[in-house]
């Protein structure tokens, strides 16, 4: 090997690029950029800031933290329902003095004042939610309105009442105790911020209401065809931030016992700063409370750090306003290219140097050289069917195959021009088995495990396995089974061919390369699926050996067979069998005489193979050419081969012509014929095997006669 | 027939006229020569921040940063004078500086595609902030002695106050551009339906900055009017109401700000619906709280009847066009 291919390989095995795009995919990496703005505004002001950190200082900050964060936590709800509330400001104001006039003017207890707070709060944001909601005006300008409105209101009752305020003797050990008492250590405003904080994100990722805004927010449209109210959803999140601001007003109220002039001033900037810099999404649907939090830490830490510091008149607004631009610009451009960044890395190709293969060539002489044999075959279902990737036959001969469309397709012996669906599965149905008791399980492609029984029902085994410790996109979900088969002692055996793509974007993994694929057990006595193998390149078709000593099962993308044995010195271990083949390798199935077949997806090219020496080409392939333009393996040519348990070819059966079965994925061999499937055909051939045994079924062989 | 005649231009007008007779007729003093010169005057500056609105508006966007851009770029002007600059150089930085707000509110929302209300918010958070603590020292800026700014103030040619003659002019003015030429035009295709302009090969986006630059000098001419008739700036004026007043001129007037609708005609009579109602709230010595709430009381009557009659068009609204 060159000493510049040894660098490639090092270069692109050694270094796990696929890591940044299921990086990119995961939704907490939205919370990188706040969480380090985070950091550093903390760090930096805290560390300008003689006593930032003394508990005292801590203290007070933390008290107008909590009121902060509850105007933010209602904020973002409304944020992430698809609105804005910029009447936040003035909710929380007259909040505050209806807390201040039931508790001064009318000596009313503690618990009153309270209530009104809350009551103002949420009549004030229903008011809101009528409008924006119901009537649907644009959220940004009608609380802009109503905010003024709030704020003319609020100033016309200090004017009235602020000094009877003053004069009022009114006294309440729990008023007190709200305003200036902790509790473990930690003021009121900041326990109710976080309860709140809890509960807001708990409702809103576990619960149904909590699913309903962030639906609307996501897509109106979506959300209304899915049948959810819309507009009460819209009219209710206004109601909640309404409630927030009432209560963060209550506990100024508290805090100050009094209503000024200044109180809530600049807050919906303030507020609408501290959700957008924390992560949310303008227009909704994308956010969570803890960016509220996060937004509400930096911008409170940063005001109030710049007035502590001295600076003068005007500096905060202007450090607010560069935020505010700031972080809704990276928001809108982050929202806009995020698809095409991951679409351009993820795909990561590795490196691989495929060994010296036979040639394939008719009249070769080499053992794997095809022939014509299968464009004999007859046709079943041509022109009725999409995608038969595996096919099957039960005990009373009718064959079954599943389709593109999610459903398994039963043609009815003996001459099989009849078909029905049997059952509607969903997904892409892939490889088929039997079971003892005369179940049909399938591997459904983006799905898992299903099992069919012969009435129709169809129950799902299993979706997933154990999650490995390095995993970083969660990788216990099944995301193609593929091929399975049924062990005597009922345990199945199927692999999982990738993790890194969903089933219908296979031809991606041929690219990428990288070994991802698994080899499963499914224990049908505890419900469990177990991980047995991993890391091949594309596993697919799986067969139990004749003796039920060792499982068969191939390597798509390496071209090879390898098996896995159950029982005997070697058990729990997995050795190559058969490699190097010039074919891609698809399922595996008994055949009659002790042997077995293959199905061999397509054929190994020159150029493919050297691209697959030179990941940096491929990498620049996939990022800068529309995927109709890539080189991909050549699926165009394909076949069928037997071999025995040594490893040795036996024989080939081709289709030169490329017409009736150019790619094969499946065969099953049933009383002297072979059942010929393709992922991308549209029959399935129906080909008589000279010599074989007339008389042999798979149901029989793996099961006994009945 | 006649119901479908009444688009909301006819109603404010129809309204503006009722007013106007009720307060001839029950106020004292109203139809004073003096007094209908303190009206047109009152709304000369409001009608130039208004006609800079409505042409943002009707391109389908808002600008929130104009009465921070009109109070800071003339507190910084006369802060300069002031310093001692001399007036060419004192003009071309203020004036250089507006054009720039004017261009990065242009540029973030026609390229980085940002909802206009953010980006000036934004931008006139930034504007007032930084003038306030990096350039002045007070709230208030004083027009130096002798400077054309106080002359400006004092001319009265035909016994009218000359900022009405700039109110009319920069009126003629955006008239002749709305309505005669290319630009002008597109404005209102843009505003209808953005994308459908982009395809059929309007510069949408160039278009829309040169409409937030004027929507910025607009402000400047209005700020330099307010100083001349009031001889100083005072830059507090950024925390009142001024800006829904601008809103509500041009909302009112019936320039839906869904885009595309309205003209200089609408911002006139919505100006002179406000101009009216200001003077007679002030005649009637209702205090300044009061007409705050009552002002913004019709604005949000106002947008709810807009809602009403231009509605959201959910072919052509944009996620996040909040």
């Amino acid at each position: 090997m060159h000493f510049r291919e040894r660098l490639q390989a090092w270069r692109y095995n050694l270094i796990p690029d696929h890591v940044i795009g299921e990086l990119l995919q995961k939704r907490w990496i939205d919370n990188a950029i706040p969480f380090l703005a985070l950091v550093i505004v903390v760090a930096g002001f805290g560390s300008a800031i003689p006593g930032f950190f003394n508990p005292a200082s801590l203290q007070d900050s933390t008290r107008q933290l909590g009121e902060f964060t509850l105007v933010v936590i209602g904020l973002t709800v409304v944020m992430l329902g698809g609105g804005i509330d910029l009447s936040v400001g003035s909710i929380f104001a007259l909040g505050c003095f209806a807390a201040v006039a039931c508790f001064f003017l009318f000596h009313l207890p503690t618990g009153v004042a309270f209530l009104a707070a809350l009551g103002v709060g949420v009549l004030f944001g229903a008011a809101n939610g009528y409008l924006v909601g119901y009537l649907r005006l644009r959220a940004f300008i009608t609380t802009l309105v109503t905010f003024i409105i709030g704020r003319a209101i609020y100033d016309i009752l200090v004017v009235s009442f602020g000094a009877r305020v003053q004069l009022s003797d009114a006294q309440s050990d729990l008023w007190d105790f709200i305003g200036d008492g902790t509790l473990l250590g930690m003021s009121v405003s900041v326990l109710a911020a976080l309860a709140l904080a809890v509960v807001t994100h708990v409702v809103l990722t576990r619960a149904r209401p909590g699913w309903h805004v962030l639906a609307v927010g996501g897509s109106r449209r979506s959300a209304h065809n899915a049948g959810i109210r819309v507009r009460r959803t819209v009219f209710l999140t206004y109601v909640f931030s309404g409630a927030c601001a009432g209560a963060a007003g209550f506990l100024i109220a508290t805090r100050l016992s009094g209503a000024g002039p200044g109180t809530g001033q600049g807050l919906e900037i303030l507020a609408l700063t501290a959700a957008v810099v924390g992560g949310n999404s303008l227009g909704g649907g994308r956010g969570s409370v803890v960016k509220g939090i996060m937004g509400a830490v930096i911008v409170l830490v940063m005001t109030n750090g710049l007035i502590r510091l001295g600076y003068g008149t005007g500096t905060n607004q202007m450090v607010l306003g560069l935020l505010l631009a700031a972080a809704v610009t990276i928001d809108i451009r982050w929202l806009k290219n995020r698809h095409k960044v991951l679409n351009e890395v993820y795909v990561a190709p590795v490196y691989l140097r495929m060994g010296e293969t036979q040639s394939a060539a008719p009249g070769s002489g080499t053992p794997y050289a095809l022939n014509n044999r299968l464009a004999e075959a007859e046709a079943i279902g041509l022109g009725d069917l999409e995608g038969p990737e595996d096919v099957i036959l039960d005990r009373d001969d009718h064959l079954y195959c599943g389709t593109r469309h999610g459903e398994i397709v039963r043609f009815f012996a003996p001459d099989y021009t009849r078909s029905e669906v049997f059952a509607h599965v969903g997904g892409f149905p892939l490889g088929l088995a039997f079971d003892r008791a005369g179940n049909l399980l399938s591997c459904v492609g983006a799905m898992g495990l299903y099992r069919i029984s012969p009435d129709r029902r169809v129950t799902r085994l299993s979706a997933e396995t154990r999650r490995s410790w390095t995993s970083i996109q969660d990788d216990a979900r099944l995301r193609d089974p593929n091929d399975l088969d049924i062990a005597p002692d009922g345990k199945v055996y199927f692999t999982d061919s990738t993790k890194r793509y969903d089933a219908h974007d296979w031809a991606l993994d041929s690219i990428e390369n990288r070994a991802t694929g698994r080899l499963l057990v499914y224990d049908p006595a505890t419900g469990r699926t177990r991980t047995l193998l991993d890391g091949y390149r594309y596993t697919n078709g799986v067969t139990l050996a004749h003796d039920n000593r060792s499982v068969l099962f191939c390597e798509s993308w390496a071209c090879r067979i390898h098996r896995y044995w159950l029982d005997g010195p070697k058990a729990g271990t997995a050795e190559c069998l058969i490699r190097d083949m010039p074919g891609y390798p698809d399922n595996i199935n008994r055949a009659s005489d002790g042997t077995y077949w293959m199905a061999w997806l397509g054929m190994r090219t020159p150029s493919f193979d050297l691209s697959l020496r030179h990941p940096g080409m491929r990498r620049r392939m996939a990022r800068r050419l529309p995927q109709d333009e890539w080189l991909f393996p050549n699926i165009n040519t394909g076949g069928v081969v037997k071999f025995n348990d040594r490893g040795e070819i036996l024989q080939t059966f081709g289709d030169l012509t490329g017409t009736a079965h150019p790619m094969v994925t499946s065969m099953r061999e049933h009383k002297g014929y072979l059942y010929i499937g393709g992922i991308l055909n549209n029959r399935i051939g129906r080909y008589r095997i000279e010599g074989a045994d007339p008389t042999w079924t798979a149901n029989d062989a793996y099961w006994g006669r009945p | 027939m006649l119901l479908r005649n009444l688009d909301q231009a006819r109603i404010v007008l129809a309204i503006t006229v009722a007013i106007f007779i009720a307060a001839a007729l029950g106020l004292p003093g109203f139809l004073d020569p003096g007094n209908l010169i303190a009206i047109v005057r009152s709304i000369s500056v409001l009608g130039i921040l208004a006609l800079g609105m409505a042409l943002v508006v009707i391109g389908r966007g808002i600008d929130l940063s104009m009465v921070a851009v009109m109070a800071m770029s003339v507190a910084w002007y006369l802060h300069l004078l002031n310093a001692g600059w001399g007036d060419h150089a004192a003009l071309g930085v203020t004036l250089g500086a507006v054009l720039l707000i004017g261009a990065i509110n242009g540029v973030l929302v026609a390229y980085a595609e940002v909802p206009a209300i953010f980006v000036t918010l934004a931008t006139g958070s930034f504007a007032f902030g930084f003038v306030r603590s990096q350039v002045i020292t007070s709230d208030a800026v004083n027009v130096p002695a002798r400077h054309w700014i106080l002359t400006l103030g004092q001319m009265r040619p035909g016994g009218v106050p000359a900022d009405i003659y700039v109110f009319l002019c920069l009126a003629v003015a955006a008239f002749l551009f709305l309505r005669f030429t290319k630009w002008g035009r597109y404005v209102y295709y843009a505003g209808d339906n953005p994308v459908a302009a982009r395809n059929s090969g309007m510069p949408v986006r160039p278009m829309l900055v040169l409409r937030y630059v004027i929507a910025a000098l607009s402000a400047f001419v209005a700020g330099l009017l307010t100083a001349a008739s009031l001889q100083s700036i005072n830059t507090r004026v950024v925390n009142s109401t001024l800006l829904y007043d601008i809103v509500l001129v041009a909302v009112i007037g019936g320039i839906g700000l869904s885009g595309g609708k309205g003209g200089v005609r609408n911002v006139l009579i919505g100006a002179a619906l406000i101009g009216i109602m200001l003077n007679a709230m002030t005649i009637l010595d209702i205090p300044q709280l009061y007409q705050n709430l009552i002002k913004s009381t019709i604005l949000l009557v106002a947008i709810v009847v807009d809602g009403l009659l231009n509605p959201r068009d959910e072919q052509t609204a944009q996620q996040g066009d909040i």
